[in-house]
């Protein structure tokens, strides 16, 4: 458990393809909720499904929609069209 | 040059981290004593069954013992909600514009398949049942008024991401939004001038593990998780109305 949500993390840090990142955090909140009711906080691992997995997601999602989608293709003329 | 920087950064804050965690034993029990409480985890313990009937005692500190917090705590969301708001509003003035943003407003490029609209459509109204639920079982169960909401608005995300035509009603929602979050302040105030402090509870406090229990907490928990559901749908249907560029 532990080692994939590390593995997820240092894969959303890496990932160049942003949508893949995202998914990556996604998936670190899915198994930081199985450790909070693990941890007997069943209010914390609510919380953070809800928030965590769908929420914050979807908001990033939304957020590459309408920017781009890769790292490197924010560059100097792409931040002149704003 | 940048990069030895963020290196320093994580330094100092690893250090940091690292002279304050090797204060506090690893492991030790620092609950203290249950029945004759010094410390302030032990008073809360005990005091949430007793004197307050609640049976969830992390209910308890967050809407009794520290209301006042939750109430920032609300503002907080409101605030981010209102700046989100006024960043993101587009007038739409000319009937040429209006007919271009309800070009945008199909927010879905494809529709959705027949088996993902059928299954939200059944979804939908267990998902908001589920949040109706939690937050107001927020005494008894897990959960409250805030882990309500958040599901709540997942409910209306899967409706507003599966349909094309899914319309919220804007003026229902800040309405809502803005009521309860008057009336978390009104019963608040009540307590103040009636009772001489902040969020006093105003009525017995029931028997423990009744639906009716626990003083304010139902009550503030159902504004608050109204607000929260409100909100963050408001939130998401700001966003995913943002033209393309």
């Amino acid at each position: 458990m532990a080692i994939i949500l590390i593995a997820a993390a240092i894969y959303a840090v890496m990932q160049k393809d942003l949508l893949y990142a995202v998914l990556a955090t996604g998936i670190i909140s899915v198994v930081l909720s199985v450790f909070f009711y693990l941890l007997q906080a069943p209010d914390v691992a609510i919380t953070e499904a809800a928030i965590g997995i769908a929420l914050t997601t979807i908001i990033f999602i939304i957020t590459i929609r309408n920017t781009s989608r890769n790292e490197d293709e924010y560059s100097e003329d792409h931040i002149k069209k704003f | 040059m940048k990069k030895y920087i963020i290196f320093i950064l994580i330094a100092i804050v690893g250090w940091s981290l690292a002279t304050t965690f090797k204060a506090i034993p690893f492991g030790a029990d620092r609950r203290g004593d249950l029945n004759n409480p010094d410390k302030v985890a032990a008073y809360y313990l005990k005091e949430s069954p007793e004197t307050l009937q609640t049976a969830n005692s992390i209910t308890a500190i967050v809407v009794n013992f520290r209301g006042f917090d939750t109430l920032g705590e609300v503002t907080v969301l409101f605030l981010a909600a209102t700046g989100l708001a006024s960043i993101l509003y587009r007038k739409e003035d000319d009937e040429e514009e209006k007919e271009a943003s309800k070009k945008d407003v199909e927010r879905v490029r494809l529709p959705s398949s027949s088996l993902v609209r059928t299954g939200a459509k059944i979804l939908f109204p267990l998902i908001l049942l589920l949040g109706i639920y939690v937050f107001v079982h927020g005494h008894l169960t897990p959960g409250g008024g805030f882990q309500g909401g958040a599901i709540i608005a997942t409910g209306f995300l899967l409706m507003l991401i599966t349909y094309k035509h899914f319309e919220t009603n804007h003026n229902v929602m800040v309405w809502l939004e803005s009521l309860a979050g008057l009336a978390f302040v009104a019963v608040g105030l009540y307590g103040l001038f009636v009772y001489g402090s902040f969020l006093q509870n105003t009525h017995s406090v029931g028997t423990l593990n009744d639906l009716i229990s626990g003083g304010l907490i139902p009550l503030i928990y159902i504004f608050i998780g109204i607000k929260v559901g409100t909100e963050l749908t408001n939130i998401l249907d700001i966003l995913l109305k943002i033209k393309k560029s």
